[in-house]
């Protein structure tokens, strides 16, 4: 599934928010290289700058200093044009799947959105409409029920759903999901899981979760990076980092989660 | 066997929407937290968990309705209590509730100590600020929140920090009963800790008497209280102890909950997460039968004819399928 491309880089990454007194280095200088096909996870405690590396991937946000490359070249997102270009490359899907729609769009417009955005807009509908059943059935959505609902009538779980078959008709190179699974019950968790694994091996996508949850982390990557303070403290396979990690701070989120065989030490805190 | 501090049976309880239709989201659930207990509530989401919540403490207003059953507080019944006699002699005496992402709906431009005088002076009018500013104080460092909070506004606490603080709040008035529903579930674990150890001190020095704890995060479900019960689709479908459920479990569906859970330990990473396949069922017009037949895996013909009760299975455990224990068990060993 991996191979050596390398897909995404940084080198001294960085961002500051406000200045003297209120300034803030959310992001302090990290260096990354993400693989093709390569599952990544960030993880890290709240504020450790997560959202904001997020943010900057995604061009949403520009660094203060640092180089991002994107398929092997310095990315240039300068002009709308080249912006709009890279997002063909490059999606999301945040925590919560309401915000992620706009609420006066119906679910078939925002499916048709996203054919349009991958130059599919002169297709003729027949096609187009096949193109989106099959998106839903990927997920296990029925387009005929979904068809003429807005996506604030769909049930949280239908939303989730809904949001990853858009990533599938959008079939991007990477996909940045930032804390995709926290609210959600443990199964609906698994199918999630799931049907993203299946992106990856459907259409190649290089999935990178930002969470702090370890164990989510631990279950799903091949690479995992250890955020604090804005920097990345540790990193390497998810074997080595999880099972045998180095830094006292991996040892501290790792002891903070709950478990099923070891006692959880609840007078460290 | 020790004195029962919430005993609830047969609840049922409705929403009625815009469109006048029922959705029973409370289908006759039964429950008992004995004194120095907790009981953990775990399903998926919209199983009912919140509306179970709510209804448990009495209070209703539209749009939920309270249909049949009881709720016995401490020897007291409260089912079928004025809803303003609940507000005014149940709510955070007896039984308080922190609801779900309670701390973004702080008001942002009291101070904490506006919040606290508010609580206590809805049931005791005659209190002093001076004598509510010791009490909080007071209560405030035995639970480790230094003083300072109580003069500050919630946007100058962490997320951590404002949840522990709208948790002494809710129990200011050392209820019977706190129920807690996903108190932790948007924090990090580091902050998480936090607020569980705060939980479990309430109980450890006597403030609260029982706890009812709802969350979808098993593992933490499994480290905090001593018995869980499962819900699906407005019913419970098993109830044990936390060991018996995430280990042993009995219903189907208990298992396949189970076998998704995902902690870091060795060994995670080679095993395939139970994904149920489908979703629950309308609960406008639930099916009949058993209501996760169209998703279990063991599903037979007379399991969409019939609707099975909790069935004993021994030392207060309980669950609600039509297949035998011991059927249930050999149909999971010969999955492996
Ligand atoms: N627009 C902004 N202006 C000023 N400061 C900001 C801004 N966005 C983020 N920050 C600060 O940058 C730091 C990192 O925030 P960020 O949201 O990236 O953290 P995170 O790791 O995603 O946390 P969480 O787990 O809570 O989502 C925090 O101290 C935050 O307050
Ligand atoms: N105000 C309402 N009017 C009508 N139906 C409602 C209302 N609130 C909730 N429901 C329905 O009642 C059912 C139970 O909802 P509830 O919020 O109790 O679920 P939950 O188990 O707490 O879910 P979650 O894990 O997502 O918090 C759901 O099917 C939901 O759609
Ligand atoms: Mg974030
Ligand atoms: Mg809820």
């Amino acid at each position: 599934m991996k191979d050596n491309t390398v897909i995404l880089s940084g080198r001294g990454v960085t961002k500051v928010f406000g200045f003297g007194a209120n300034k803030t280095v959310a992001v302090d200088h990290v260096d990354f290289t993400f693989r093709k096909g390569e599952i990544i996870s960030i993880v890290g405690e709240s504020g450790s700058g997560k959202t904001t590396l997020a943010k900057m991937l995604l061009g949403l946000v520009s660094p203060t200093e640092g180089e991002i490359y994107f398929d092997g070249e310095l990315r240039d997102i300068r002009t709308h044009k080249k912006k709009r270009e890279y997002w063909k490359n490059i999606q999301a899907i945040f925590q919560d799947p309401f915000s992620s729609y706009n609420i006066f769009r119906k679910v078939d417009a925002v499916l048709l959105d996203c054919i349009r955005m991958r130059g599919g807009g002169n297709l003729p509908y027949d096609e187009k409409l096949e193109m989106m059943k099959r998106a839903c059935s990927f997920v296990n959505l029925k387009f005929e029920e979904l068809t003429n609902k807005y996506p604030f009538e769909l049930s949280g779980g239908q939303q989730q759903r809904l949001m990853i078959a858009r990533i599938f008709l959008l079939s991007p190179k990477i996909l940045l999901a930032d804390e995709p699974t926290s609210m959600i019950d443990a199964c609906s968790r698994a199918t999630i899981l799931d049907m993203l694994m299946g992106l990856r091996n459907d259409i190649g996508m290089t999935p990178i979760f930002i969470t702090h949850d370890i164990g989510l982390a631990y279950y799903v990557s091949d690479t995992v990076y250890i955020m604090e303070h804005g920097r990345f403290v540790e990193s390497g396979t998810a074997d080595q980092v999880i099972l045998n990690p180095k830094e006292a701070y991996t040892r501290r989120l790792l002891s903070d989660v709950p478990k099923l065989h070891e006692e959880w030490d609840l007078s460290t805190v | 066997m020790s004195k029962v501090i919430l005993e609830v049976n047969e609840l049922t309880t409705n929403y009625v929407t815009r469109f006048r239709e029922k959705i029973y989201a409370v289908d006759h659930v039964s429950l008992k937290v004995e004194e120095g207990k907790s009981v953990g509530i775990a399903g998926e989401s919209g199983c009912g968990k919140s509306t179970l919540a709510l209804s448990l403490m009495g209070y209703y207003f539209a749009p939920l309705h309270y249909s049949s059953g009881e709720i016995i507080v401490d020897g007291r019944n409260i089912s079928g209590m004025d809803p303003d006699d609940v507000r005014k002699t149940i709510l955070g005496r007896e039984i308080s509730y922190i609801p779900q992402a309670a701390m973004n709906a702080l008001n942002p431009t009291q101070r904490v100590i506006n919040f606290i005088e508010d609580v206590i002076q809805a049931h005791y009018p005659k209190t002093t600020k001076k004598e509510i500013y010791e009490l909080a104080r007071e209560r405030f460092e035995l639970l480790g929140l230094p003083a300072e909070v109580l003069r500050k506004y919630p946007v100058e606490l962490s997320g951590g920090m404002k949840q522990r603080t709208v948790i002494a709040t809710s129990v200011i008035l050392s209820p019977k009963v706190l129920i807690a529903d996903e108190p932790s579930s948007a924090l990090d674990v580091t902050s998480q800790k936090m607020v569980i150890k705060m939980i479990m001190d309430l109980m450890n020095k006597g403030i609260i008497k029982a706890l009812i704890f709802i969350t979808h995060e098993l593992p933490l479900l499994y480290n905090v209280t001593d018995d869980i019960m499962v819900m699906y689709a407005g019913q419970i479908v098993e109830r044990g102890t936390a060991e018996q459920m995430v280990f042993d479990p009995i219903h189907p569906y208990t298992r396949a909950l189970m076998g998704s859970i995902i902690v870091p330990e060795a060994g995670l990473r080679d095993v395939k997460l139970a994904a149920i396949p489908g979703t629950p069922p309308n609960l406008k017009n639930p099916p009949s039968g058993c209501r996760f037949a169209d998703r279990c895996k063991f599903v037979k013909p007379e399991c969409r004819a019939i609707s099975v009760g909790l069935r004993d299975a021994g030392e207060g455990r309980a669950y609600r399928c039509i297949i035998p224990e011991e059927d249930l068990r050999k149909a999971y060993q010969s999955e492996g």
